[in-house]
């Protein structure tokens, strides 16, 4: 029963609330994913066998000799939270501050489908929740932080423009295919020669396609929780 | 007990009295048998070629699986393992079957129901959740028409002149009251306005698919097993306490099943899931020592295929549940969840272990519910060679599918070579579900033949000579 009255919590670092309300646009995507069987082949739970955490030196102190012994000497990266904190302590007392930096490890993390494990929070305003049984496909717990809309478009109506050979069908009736007007659409697709419509035409998303991909783009795992933590990697 | 003994009453008159709501039953379980298979076969050619059905809304990979799926279960599995019950209560109470217009009534609602499911799921109004997909319109249907055939089943039971129960009453009666359970639990809970929020959905999605794909079929399938294989082998049962014994542990453990390992929710369900599976071994060990203690008579020839198609499917029912303990180790699982060997432990057990039981299970009951020869019977022995070598097929490559794609990070690519090759396996048991469906509907319609010849016999017959003097 704790998890049928399970409330909103706040984010880590930011301490922001999570899960938060999709868009208008994104929920009924979420409809267009159901009705379409996306479910039967794209899962969206990433799962974590563990942690690893990296030791990082943020000021070297007032003795820099003894700091870079230790750096000379002990291992700063793939450690446990234990073996963390025993280096973070031996640095604390050569005088200098470090921090400890956490990620996720796992065969799902791996294959960068996300950055921690999906938690029961995530789906909390899921109707249905479509966690998803088998991987056809790759997972999308977390689509929307390595991917955009116009690849996510693409992919739907000519996937094999982006993976040839891939399993995952077209689909194409999610699009229309129109002759071209006084202006061409600002939402046409930009495909590969040999995917485009023929010239004077112009492929471009119908309402239930951006509903999807809106929907897809507000598929996210990417903010550390209290029973998923994470050190958020600043993106270059 | 051996039900091979009790034959004095006449059972002809009590397989008579099945005979119109079990030819609805069957008739309509055969029809969706070949759809399920033929719309596998189609999902499956996704993966020779993605785009086969792409130019279709209606016949997404997502549509066409899931009806496929549905088809087999809620198509096939249910109604006839329903009418299986109806004969075998009929016949362990030496009695007629009771009501007999409410299971006819109740056997066309059902397959309304069913059309009314599949054709929501090609329409886009699919649930979401797996084996939940109908849309309440037709959940309703199945509901009503489960509780009217199990109303009828219950009303046979009560009418047995030997008041002590055969180990094959207890699964069947199980299954009976559980399908409503589970069925309603997961309708109320998860298809309605208000549904729990959030994973609290996927976990009772979770817990009805090992309720309804292990435990129910499970029930059936030994139910109908140990009714069978006695009587056509002429060997008792070995043994009663052997059979409460295999029917109560399956019943404490395999319910707990269904909640994958790495799955985000509380810890303590993936770990009471994982336990639970591991104890299974108690309830398979105990089928194997009823399987090979009661194993070994001699089937005379009249149901020798039955036996076989019946016998193998006792015998993957055993491999299924080897494959669920060994799912249980966390050194297995993490390779194998989320994967294709889900969906190999699914088809072993609808189309190896239910399938081959049900069907065994018709082809013994209709020729004598009809008084007459499988009109196809000579075929039967070969295509029991293509069904055993199709099941095979199909499983070994969507595990070895499983586990290639758990090995390497989940890389959905590598699995598509072995999902080519389990295209064949559907093409093989295609046969099967043909022929099953052809014989019975040349029985139907010979049958209903006959009763148009008898009436307009009995019309046009020259009036009596004691009428035409009066």
């Amino acid at each position: 029963m704790q998890l049928g009255s399970a409330k909103q919590t706040v984010t880590l670092v930011a301490g922001d609330t999570w899960p938060q309300q999709r868009t208008g646009e994104a929920t009924l995507g979420a409809q267009v994913y159901r009705a379409n069987g996306c479910v039967a082949c794209h899962t969206t739970q990433i799962r974590q066998d563990g942690i690893v955490c990296d030791v990082v030196i943020t000021k070297p102190g007032k003795n820099p000799s003894a700091v870079s012994n230790l750096l000379a000497t002990l291992k700063l990266s793939g450690l446990s939270k234990e073996q963390a904190d025993e280096v973070a302590g031996k640095f604390t007392e050569a005088g200098a501050s470090s921090e400890t930096h956490i990620a996720a490890s796992g065969p799902d993390i791996k294959a960068g489908w996300g950055v921690r494990r999906s938690v029961a929070a995530d789906f909390l305003y899921d109707t249905p929740a479509q966690l998803g049984n088998l991987r056809v496909g790759p997972d999308l717990a977390n689509i929307g932080a390595r991917s955009v809309a116009s690849l996510l478009m693409q992919r739907l109506y000519a996937p094999q423009s982006i993976v040839k050979g891939g399993a995952m069908p077209s689909y194409k009736f999610l699009f229309e295919v129109r002759k071209i007007g006084s202006v061409p659409s600002a939402e046409a697709l930009n495909l590969p020669k040999e995917f485009a419509p023929a010239d004077g035409y112009e492929v471009v998303p119908k309402p239930e396609a951006k509903q999807l991909v809106a929907y897809l783009l507000s598929l996210r795992a990417d903010v550390p929780l209290y029973e998923a933590p994470f050190t958020p990697v600043a993106k270059p | 007990m051996n039900p091979a003994e009790s034959n004095q009453v006449c059972d002809s008159k009590i397989d008579a009295s099945c005979r119109v709501p079990l030819l609805v039953l069957f008739n309509g379980a055969a029809l969706a048998l070949v759809l399920g298979l033929l719309f596998s076969l189609i999902a499956s050619l996704t993966f020779h070629n993605p785009e086969i059905t792409a130019h279709c809304p209606f016949m997404t990979y997502g549509h066409t699986i899931a009806a496929a799926n549905d088809l087999l279960v809620f198509g096939f599995a249910i109604p006839a393992a329903l009418g299986v019950i109806l004969w075998i209560f009929a016949r362990l109470s030496q009695a007629e079957l009771a009501l007999p217009i409410v299971p006819f009534v109740a056997a066309h609602l059902w397959h309304l129901g069913v059309l009314v499911g599949t054709i929501g799921i090609f329409t886009g109004n699919s649930s979401g959740h797996q084996w939940l997909e109908y849309p309440r319109a037709a959940a309703a249907l199945l509901g009503a028409a489960f509780v009217l055939i199990a109303i009828s089943a219950f009303a046979t039971f009560g009418l047995r002149k030997e008041r002590e129960l055969y180990p094959s009453h207890w699964f069947l009666l199980a299954a009976l009251l559980v399908f409503p359970w589970i069925y309603s639990t997961a309708q109320l809970f998860v298809i309605t306005n208000h549904p729990v929020r959030g994973v609290a959905q996927s976990v009772i999605g979770w817990w009805f698919a090992n309720n309804l794909i292990f435990v129910w079929l499970a029930l059936v399938g030994l139910g109908v097993a140990f009714y069978f294989l006695p009587k056509i082998s002429n060997r008792p049962l070995h043994s009663r306490f052997y059979a409460l014994f295999a029917f109560w542990t399956l019943i404490l453990f395999g319910t707990w099943l269904g909640i994958p390992a790495g799955a985000p929710v509380p810890a303590w369900l993936p770990a009471v899931s994982q336990f639970a599976a591991l104890l299974l071994i108690i309830p398979i060990i105990t089928v194997i020592m009823i399987k090979v203690k009661s194993g070994g008579g001699v089937a005379g020839e009249c149901g020798k295929y039955s036996y076989r198609f019946i016998d193998f499917g006792l015998g993957t029912f055993i491999l299924s549940g080897w494959l669920a303990v060994a799912h249980a180790f966390p050194k297995v699982n993490v390779v194998t969840e989320l994967t294709w060997f889900g969906a190999a432990q699914a088809n072993l057990l609808i189309i190896g272990c239910a399938t081959s039981i049900l069907i065994g299970a018709i082809y013994y009951i209709v020729p004598r519910m009809m008084g007459n020869e499988l009109p196809w019977k000579k075929f039967v022995g070969p295509e029991l060679g293509l069904f055993i070598l199709g099941v095979a097929v199909l499983v070994v490559t969507l595990v070895v599918a499983g586990v290639e794609q758990g090995k390497n990070t989940f890389d959905p690519a590598v699995a598509k070579k072995w999902l080519q090759i389990s295209s064949v396996g559907y093409l093989l048991l295609l046969p099967t579900a043909f022929s099953l469906l052809v014989n019975l509907l040349v029985m139907t319609l010979k049958w209903k033949l006959g009763l148009v010849k008898t009436v307009i016999a009995t019309v046009t017959a020259p009036l009596p000579n004691t009428e035409v003097k009066s």
